[in-house]
């Protein structure tokens, strides 16, 4: 019998990255842009929260000066968003004012994003001239991963739903507020307005720019974070290169399971997680341990499995947002 | 009651109805020309070295020595196959961003014959079995979307992703499955002693011959994909489809068969690039085979307009700043990955400056209008 109390802390903390990219990806999509950049952006938001703590730890080693739990926080907390945000206004220039082809763009922001990531993260020391053998952040990841004091003495309680450093539960936050607000709220409508289709929205008199711009803005930075809360938080502030993987298009692929919708990513993410890492507590047995490959696969071919589902029963609410992928150019209606 | 506005706006957007080509030749090459001088000023920043050298040492390290330009050419007849493969696909506006899949399931089945029929058939039968099997597995791979997306309108550009990575991982279980020796994860170089299955060298004795079948086929394949796409029936079909399925329809062209087609003829070119992989370049099989060309092909296709002969040169400009940077980037003891970001900065240049070909800006005349 699997141990459940030992698993599903598991999942989560591989789940968390993916809601946070997948509810990206949903801001993002919601708007009619189609944003393939998101595993770049999560490089890029990862690396610059790692830059940001980098450099405040050896500002704090040069000085001697004892580590500062809100600072330890905000500069690399910053430092991603404003990266993740730099990231996001190059995509949305590039399609939205340019209207240059999203699939082309969101492939280059990849390209783009996880070489920013990789190469940082091979050469900062080098560049910075720094004296340290690898990226270790420990005393500000320990910020970050620093779960409830009393979590551990709650049994299987405290480690399914204590455990977990604040990256977290801001991630489930976020995803039950982007819920409320695409469902609930007039900015919500006019949002999923644009993203139905634009022309439409613009003559009710939405400002389409200002919309796709701000969802896709706000999406890449929400994204960001996800690769900021694997690096500090279950990477343990160690960088490594590629360690990240392909954990970025699995979020966009959680997007379609989902049905562009944040509050069912917050439990098909930690599934997606639990999917993830399944393979480990398959027991294979040393003779085949190829199947631990062919278990790999389970979380893309479900992936296809709903989306070839969702576009059989052709559910007008399951859909992708009509517009989805299309530039929109007022005076070609 | 709507507010009128007092002031003409000061800029003003306006859809062109065509520009000469030469014009939007050279508003391409001024936007290369501006990234590649934006590439030289951050390399600058990075290594300290004068721009003009920076050139100099990526040329160095593309062209430098005789083995090294033939790598490079070989290297870019694989990045220049697989955007030809993608090309007829999205003309017809199927985007097909499964070459990586294609590619690893083409080189999967070509490395299932060449291990199990290795020493039992004569070489030649043996090559020719590889190259059905990869074209046929390439091209199946492709076609699965394809039918989901002519059936029920499956969105492609996600379900070629998906196929991605479960390719990826089928390779991975065979790549345990036939582990040599065992318990290293790597199947190892196929057949070193017999080397059944391996591509023929091609001119004999010279320091090309290792590379020279590649960029035959590659030369090959661009020259018919040009008249396939640019003169044949199918390819007329393929551009009705891709301007307006609606029209294809209308004038009698069955839509389903003629995206199943192309979409197969995309996945056995990928396939192809496979055989070449497994066959002639590397010996072996593994899930980096592909090592993201297959999104590489997607922006090179597009860049090129879909134009075969152009995408030669993006390739080569692709291939030319990867190896280029590698060299930099090793001659500075900095990380590989340098070459990626100088890739993106080219694509962002040339992906904006699309819009001052399509698109004319007016500015507002005569000052402000009461």
């Amino acid at each position: 019998m699997i141990n459940l109390a030992l698993l599903i802390p598991k999942a989560v903390v591989q789940g968390i990255p993916l809601l946070y990219g997948s509810t990206g990806e949903i801001l993002t999509e919601k708007s009619g842009n189609l944003n393939l950049g998101i595993p770049g952006v999560m490089y890029v938001g990862a690396i610059s929260g790692v830059i940001g703590a980098f450099f405040y730890e050896q500002g704090l080693s040069k000085s001697g000066a004892q580590p500062n739990g809100f600072l330890a926080i905000t500069i690399p907390m910053l430092c991603c968003l404003l990266g993740s945000l730099l990231m996001g206004l190059l995509y949305c220039f590039l399609t939205v004012t340019l209207r240059a082809n999203q699939n082309v763009t969101g492939l280059a922001m990849t390209t783009f994003g996880v070489g920013f990531g990789n190469f940082f993260g091979g050469s900062l020391i080098k560049i910075s001239g720094a004296d340290v053998p690898s990226i270790a952040l420990s005393i500000t990841s320990k910020y970050f991963s620093a779960s409830l004091p009393f979590a551990d003495k709650l049994g299987w309680f405290g480690s399914i739903f204590l455990s977990y450093g604040f990256l977290a539960y801001l991630a489930i936050l976020i995803a039950v507020f982007a819920a409320i607000v695409l469902k609930k709220t007039r900015t919500g409508l006019h949002l999923r307005a644009v993203g139905e289709n634009p022309a439409t929205a613009d003559s009710a008199g939405i400002n389409v720019t200002m919309f796709k711009y701000g969802a896709t803005c706000i999406g890449c930075m929400i994204a960001g974070l996800g690769g900021l809360y694997y690096v500090m938080d279950y990477a343990c502030g160690v960088w490594s290169n590629d360690a990240f993987g392909d954990r970025g298009w699995l979020a966009i692929a959680l997007v379609i399971f989902t049905i562009w919708k944040p509050d069912i990513a917050i439990f098909a993410s930690i599934l997606f997680g639990g999917l993830y890492i399944v393979y480990l507590y398959i027991p294979t047995g040393m003779e085949h341990m190829e199947l631990q490959q062919l278990y790999k696969m389970i979380p893309y071919v479900v992936t296809l499995i709903v989306l070839v589902i969702t576009s059989m029963r052709n559910k007008r609410e399951d859909q992708p947002p009509a517009s989805l992928g299309l530039p929109y150019f007022r005076e070609e209606r | 009651m709507m507010k009128t506005r007092k002031h003409e706006p000061l800029l003003h957007i306006v859809k062109r109805d065509s520009m000469s080509y030469k014009k939007a030749v050279l508003i391409r090459i001024a936007a290369i020309v501006a990234a590649l001088v934006l590439c030289a000023i951050i390399t600058m920043v990075v290594t300290g070295q004068n721009p003009i050298s920076v050139y100099g040492t990526m040329g160095v390290g593309a062209f430098g020595t005789a083995r090294k330009t033939w790598v490079t050419f070989q290297n870019v007849s694989i990045l220049l196959l697989i955007s030809l493969a993608l090309t007829p696909a999205f003309k017809m506006r199927f985007w097909n961003i499964g070459g990586e899949g294609q590619v690893l399931m083409g080189g999967l089945a070509a490395a299932a014959v060449m291990l199990k029929l290795g020493d039992k058939i004569p070489n030649p039968i043996l090559i020719a079995l590889m190259t059905l099997a990869a074209i046929l597995a390439g091209g199946i791979w492709s076609v699965i979307p394809a039918l989901f997306k002519a059936k029920w309108n499956t969105n492609e550009t996600l379900s070629t992703l998906m196929m991605n990575y479960i390719a990826t991982q089928l390779v991975a279980f065979f790549t345990v499955l036939w582990e040599m020796p065992k318990g290293s994860g790597k199947i190892g170089i196929i057949n070193q002693n017999t080397n059944a299955g391996w591509l023929p060298n091609i001119g004999g004795e010279f320091i090309g011959s290792k590379y020279l079948l590649t960029i035959i086929v590659a030369t090959l394949i661009t020259a018919a994909m040009f008249i396939y796409l640019a003169f044949s029936k199918h390819g007329y079909e393929i551009a009705v489809v891709g301007e307006s399925v609606n029209t294809a329809r209308y004038v009698g062209i069955k839509v389903e068969k003629v995206i199943i087609r192309t979409v197969f003829l995309s996945g056995a070119i990928c396939g192809i690039v496979g055989l070449l992989l497994v066959g002639g370049i590397n010996h072996t099989l593994t899930t980096t085979m592909a090592g993201g060309q297959g999104f590489t092909a997607v922006m090179v296709s597009w860049l090129a307009k879909f134009n075969p002969i152009i995408m030669i040169f993006a390739s080569l400009l692709i291939v030319f700043l990867s190896r280029g940077a590698g060299e930099v980037a090793t001659n500075f003891s900095l990380n590989q990955s340098f070459s990626d970001i100088l890739t993106g900065i080219i694509l962002f240049f040339i992906i904006g400056c699309e819009f001052f070909i399509r698109y004319k800006i007016t500015f507002r005349r005569g000052g402000h209008k009461k």
